[in-house]
């Protein structure tokens, strides 16, 4: 099989999975943009395990460690995810914005809205 | 034999994208599905749905897997992601209150900055992997990627990482049950078990909280 089919499929699986993490408003949705990136690093790791050979399988094993730590990082992302949606009742991205810059106009009407969606929330 | 040596290095030349073995056709159509479903998985206004067709980008990744000879990988893909990563996802969504149905507003302001970065991250990409790797081909032998063979060289080269992975997994978790373990129910006293055996008739209070 020619190399570079695996790896222009990785390469542009990792392109879509930057659009959606800088595109995505949900939390959620840009955790799952943040595994498609890293499909696309473990489908490289593998095409060129294959590739290479080596005596370790360095490229088999590194995917396995990366399968395992996207799992634990998906868990304690959406722990992290569900603890902001509980304190501060929106899951979007662009309104959480406590920590931004007051200096600037933009974030500080972010805030006053995110302040009015949390009102309304509660109320 | 000499004869055979001489056209050894000629071999690599016959092969070309203009004949495509059977395999690489197989490649190129699961990745054509796996492509448009992560497409769709970040564009879509229907937020379930993007997780719904994440689980084909995932599914069609181990099958990449698997014509890459990597069987083993493909089944722990199929079980971790299918199984595992998509259903947290869903709980997630759910647990966020996401709107069933289309949701205006799942793309934020940045996005034709976001479509610009993406694609300049393609283009730079892909005519780097191509320029680099236009002439590597893959002998794909059975066997590399088996369950006996990664038994082998997990257990053998690569043990110490693998158990502090292990000890790193459950950290996360217990990190993932305490940072979504609400505060009242710890403050909250518990009933002592010693208490309700020792002749105080069983109240419906101490009843229901037990």
């Amino acid at each position: 099989m020619h190399l570079a089919y695996p790896a222009v499929l990785a390469a542009l699986l990792f392109a879509i999975g930057v659009y959606g993490v800088l595109a995505r408003r949900n939390t959620v949705l840009v955790l799952m943009s943040v595994e498609l990136m890293l499909n696309a690093v473990n489908l490289n790791l593998v095409a060129f395990d294959v590739w290479l050979r080596d005596a370790l399988h360095g490229g088999q094993a590194l995917t396995l460690f990366t399968i395992t730590l996207a799992a634990a990082e998906i868990g304690l992302g959406l722990a992290i995810v569900l603890l902001v949606f509980r304190t501060r009742r929106t899951a979007d991205i662009d309104r959480l914005t406590a920590l931004g810059d007051p200096a600037e106009d933009g974030p500080a009407e972010d805030d006053e809205t995110s302040d009015a969606t949390s009102a309304e929330a509660v109320a | 034999m000499s004869l055979l040596a001489a056209a050894g290095p000629l071999e690599p030349a016959a092969r070309s994208f203009l004949s495509p073995t059977g395999v690489e056709i197989v490649f190129l159509l699961v990745g054509v599905a796996v492509l448009g479903a992560a497409l769709v998985t970040v564009t879509t206004r229907q937020l379930v749905h993007a997780a719904l067709w994440l689980v084909v980008a995932l599914g069609g990744l181990a099958v990449e897997f698997l014509l890459l000879t990597a069987e083993f990988i493909a089944w722990v893909q199929v079980l971790i992601y299918l199984g595992s990563v998509v259903v947290l996802v869903l709980f997630g969504l759910m647990l966020t209150k996401a709107p069933i149905g289309r949701s205006p507003d799942a793309d934020s302001g940045n996005r034709w900055a976001a479509l610009a970065v993406g694609l300049a991250t393609a283009g730079t990409l892909v005519t780097l992997v191509v320029d680099a790797f236009r002439t590597s081909w893959i002998d794909l032998g059975a066997g590399a990627g088996s369950a006996k063979a990664t038994g082998e060289y997990l257990f053998r080269h690569w043990v110490l990482p693998f158990e502090a992975l292990s000890v790193l997994l459950l950290a996360a978790l217990v990190g993932a049950i305490v940072l979504s373990r609400r505060d009242d129910e710890g403050k909250k006293p518990r009933p002592r078990p010693g208490k309700l055996r020792a002749g105080k008739p069983v109240g419906t209070s101490s009843g229901k909280e037990s």
